[in-house]
């Protein structure tokens, strides 16, 4: 039997998996595509939730009650985790962690773009919290049924504890609404300035996502971009009204026929702009992140120099 | 000295005193003190679980899945094994 037939058998039988809803696990045999379209968005998440963390490290030190300061530690400390299941995840299909992280550090692989949005003051917190998490929890929501074993299986330990910092953001604007006029402007200014990058972060429209053809066909995405984005305002629009939020959109409006809202237009240039390096922050966000990893270079080298002179000692 | 990322090390945790341990995913780390903080730190911040194993990945021998007919395959054709195999005159109970 020739090599062209053997991965054609090969390919069918994956093709038979996928379509049979079996999950495919690291050691099975998988398109190198597949793989490598994995690998991209994979990585891309995991370089997402840990550069997730520098908007919100921002206001930890600046937090306004000592209990409001330790539920964003521990919302800042999950987005770390997160970034460690989704990196280990992504070595399971060969990816090098050395390499995925230079990658990241040179700038080569992207982020998502809310990173890119300064954080000015405390109402951030609240937005970002039930609107960036938010949004990700209807993306992941949907990665969690995805064909790929140890994506699915990360996404839904990052989903339950995503809904923590959904509701302690909500919260955050909550009680801001129910505050002075000064905090109810400011929960408002906050919701202005993050509920168009935050339905940007569903990535290009439908017609313009070049990946999306194979990757829901692989079942990688279940879910179309602009159907997660209607997923998303449908469930959010009731939750800012409740508070007497008020969201940005001039064209938000039921449709009782499809049972859902319409809206206006997402400023793509912007999108494109940002994703292309051009944000507010993105020199900010790759800085900070470049400084981290220099500076944490002597504790990775010690702990290895600590572990190699023990494992002598013993071997002695 | 060329950066590290420390070796990769397999973590299963135990739910609750007496259940299996599962894996749950991996971490990174120099040595194996550090890998179970890291582990607890990552996989267990809220309790999931009682203790937890870690082992280098390294050290993991696994069945490759292209073996999955091969290698199984001496359980197949063994009914036998399984008690609905057998039957019982009709009214007997508890066997």
């Amino acid at each position: 039997m020739s090599n062209v037939t053997d991965i054609k058998k090969l390919e069918d039988a994956f093709e038979a998996k996928i379509a049979a809803g079996i999950t495919i696990e690291p050691k099975d045999w998988m398109p190198e595509k597949y793989r490598k379209q994995l690998i991209r968005m994979m990585s891309q998440h995991a370089h997402s939730e840990v550069v997730g963390m520098l908007p919100e490290g921002n206001w930890i030190t600046r937090a306004p009650s000592l209990s409001r300061k330790v539920c964003l530690l521990a919302k800042v400390q999950d987005e770390a985790g997160h970034g460690l299941y989704i990196y280990s995840a992504t070595e399971t299909l060969g990816a090098d962690r050395v390499e995925l992280l230079n990658q990241f550090l040179n700038g080569s692989a992207k982020y998502s773009s809310i990173f890119n949005y300064p954080t000015l003051n405390w109402a951030d917190m609240g937005a970002i919290g039930w609107l960036v998490d938010g949004a990700a929890i209807v993306n992941q929501t949907a990665l969690a049924k995805c064909s790929y074993g140890p994506y699915a299986r990360a996404m839904l330990r990052i989903c339950k504890e995503e809904n923590f910092h959904h509701k302690q953001g909500y919260q955050i604007l909550a009680n801001m609404m129910n505050g002075s006029d000064a905090q109810k402007k400011m929960a408002q200014d906050a919701v202005n300035r993050f509920w168009w990058p935050s339905l940007m972060m569903f990535g290009p429209s439908d017609t313009n996502s070049p990946n999306s053809a194979d990757l829901m066909r692989w079942k990688v995405k279940l879910y179309s971009n602009d159907d997660l984005r209607q997923r998303f305002i449908d469930r959010t629009v009731p939750q800012a009204e409740a508070i007497g939020i008020k969201l940005p959109d001039e064209k938000l409006n039921y449709n009782t026929q499809k049972r859902s809202y319409d809206w206006g237009e997402i400023n793509w240039d912007e999108f494109n702009a940002v994703i292309s390096g051009n944000g507010p922050c993105n020199q900010q966000r790759m800085k900070q992140r470049k400084d981290a990893h220099q500076n944490g270079q002597w504790v990775r080298e010690a702990a290895q120099a600590y572990a190699s002179k023990k494992s002598k000692l013993q071997a002695a | 000295m060329t950066d590290t990322q420390w070796d990769l090390w397999e973590v299963f945790t135990q739910k609750k005193p007496g259940a299996p341990f599962e894996h749950a995913g991996s971490v990174r780390a120099s040595d194996k003190e550090i890998a179970l903080q890291n582990a607890r730190d990552v996989y267990s911040r809220r309790n999931e679980a009682t203790c937890l194993w870690v082992v280098k990945s390294d050290q993991i021998v696994s069945s490759s899945p292209e073996d999955l007919g091969s290698f199984f395959e001496p359980a197949n054709d063994k009914v036998y094994r399984h008690p609905n195999f057998y039957k019982t005159p009709e009214g007997i109970k508890q066997i």
